[in-house]
């Protein structure tokens, strides 16, 4: 979707501002909404494409002006909603109705070490043999999906050149929406900053993305 | 066209849930106390499993371990160049792996190249290398001008690079986490591993500034 979190080449957000000596938390409330993101029971369709989409379907105004882990709060919400576990009643009183039934499998404290070591490998076997070699031009399409996508507007219609390939990998496009895997190839391609920005840009600089065999066709 | 049109009802039907956030008091403190206390009434958490990831990402993952693996292709050249070659099997080696940096490129800076990690969709960023990412690395202004202004960001950053210098930008657009191998700085050569590894900081590995000695 053209959402507000496709921020790449966007002016007028300010100064970058980093702070000083930064805590892992502002508040204690961050840190917990962290583990609630780490460690609660997500519907099981929220995998992280979905949870990517969700985040992106913060409303504009609430994004940028909403904090990081506050945007974690939203998402999950949304999720919870969306999959029937709670209702909107539920979330505004922070109490179970009466008479809902409990779980006992969530996460246990011994467990979480393991997680974050195994969680989160996303490269799959693709039958097919990859579509690109490295050093190929190629152009990534000038789409503009709806759902959930991770081909940037500014790369779209831009011609860049196959500087990695990193093999089968999850395909967000489709594991967002509930269409299963549906891996693909996954290059890195650099994009000349001219290509990007036009003239005024570095003659020397460039720009990489990971992009996934379907946003990218020959040039 | 189908799938677009599905994708469509199905991101219209998400996003309807969002509208809840108008009828919920704006101190996000309160309201993330309510859905821990929520979740915790129907067995969906465990409130110590919470402390234990905290714990986690307070204690045992940091950017001390990102240099680490710096520290060590600065000092012995076969690993830089497993390193460079196939990043994921040489941060296996030191059992650096982890959620959000199971899959590595690393990235070296040189006297005519400097690379800079961003992720302008959203906040991609290698977790168990470097720890949780700062809050300008999450952030609308960083986010929207590396790609588009990177010395302008460097600058931010008190780093203003020669022209000659070329600089790439790397969006992580999918799960593949880059962590930048800064350059060794100068008159370190008396240095061991481990005290090369405490010069190496964050900002360093995420291209946005230089290694001192």
């Amino acid at each position: 979707m053209n959402g507000i979190h496709d921020l790449g080449g966007m002016h007028g957000h300010g100064p970058i501002a980093p702070e000083k000596d930064e805590p892992a938390f502002h508040a204690p409330w961050e840190a917990r909404m962290l583990g609630i993101r780490r460690g609660a029971t997500f519907p099981p369709e929220v995998n992280i494409d979905r949870w990517r989409h969700l985040r992106e379907l913060i409303p504009p105004h609430l994004y940028l002006s909403r904090s990081y882990y506050d945007h974690w709060y939203m998402s999950y919400v949304a999720a919870l909603l969306q999959s029937g576990w709670m209702t909107a009643e539920e979330i505004k009183s922070g109490h179970a109705a009466p008479g809902g039934a409990r779980r006992n499998d969530a996460m246990r404290p011994e467990e979480v070490w393991e997680a974050q070591k195994t969680r989160g490998i996303f490269t799959r076997a693709v039958a097919t043999l990859p579509m690109f070699a490295i050093g190929q031009r190629v152009r990534a399409r000038n789409i503009h999906p709806t759902g959930h996508t991770r081909l940037p507007r500014y790369v779209r219609g831009k011609i860049g050149v196959v500087r990695l390939h990193h093999g089968g990998h999850v395909f967000p496009d489709a594991n967002a929406h509930g269409q299963g895997e549906a891996p693909q190839h996954l290059y890195t391609i650099a994009f000349p900053m001219r290509e990007l920005w036009g003239s005024d840009a570095s003659p020397h600089d460039e720009a990489c993305a990971d992009l996934w065999e379907s946003y990218l066709e020959p040039a | 066209m189908s799938q677009h049109s599905h994708s469509h009802d199905d991101s219209v039907e998400m996003a309807r849930h969002h509208h809840i956030h108008a009828d919920l008091p704006p101190d996000p403190a309160l309201r993330v106390k309510a859905l821990e206390s929520l979740l915790t009434d129907k067995g969906l958490v465990d409130p110590a499993t919470i402390d234990a990831w905290v714990e986690t990402y307070e204690s045992r993952i940091g950017p001390r371990n990102g240099a680490k693996v710096v520290a060590k292709a600065w000092v012995d050249p076969d690993y830089k160049q497993r390193l460079l070659s196939d990043a994921t099997t040489a941060i296996a080696e030191l059992d650096l792996l982890g959620s959000q940096g199971q899959h590595m490129v690393a990235l070296e800076n040189t006297p005519g190249i400097h690379n800079l990690v961003v992720c302008t969709l959203c906040s991609c960023y290698p977790l168990p290398l470097l720890g949780l990412p700062p809050t300008w690395y999450k952030s609308a202004p960083y986010r929207s001008r590396a790609v588009l202004d990177p010395r302008g960001v460097l600058r931010e950053f008190g780093l203003d690079l020669p022209e000659h210098v070329k600089i790439r930008v790397w969006d992580s657009t999918a799960e593949v986490r880059y962590l930048v191998l800064p350059e060794r700085p100068a008159g370190t050569e008396h240095l061991n591993e481990a005290q090369l590894a405490t010069l190496v900081t964050r900002n360093a590995m995420i291209g946005v500034a230089k290694v001192t000695a």
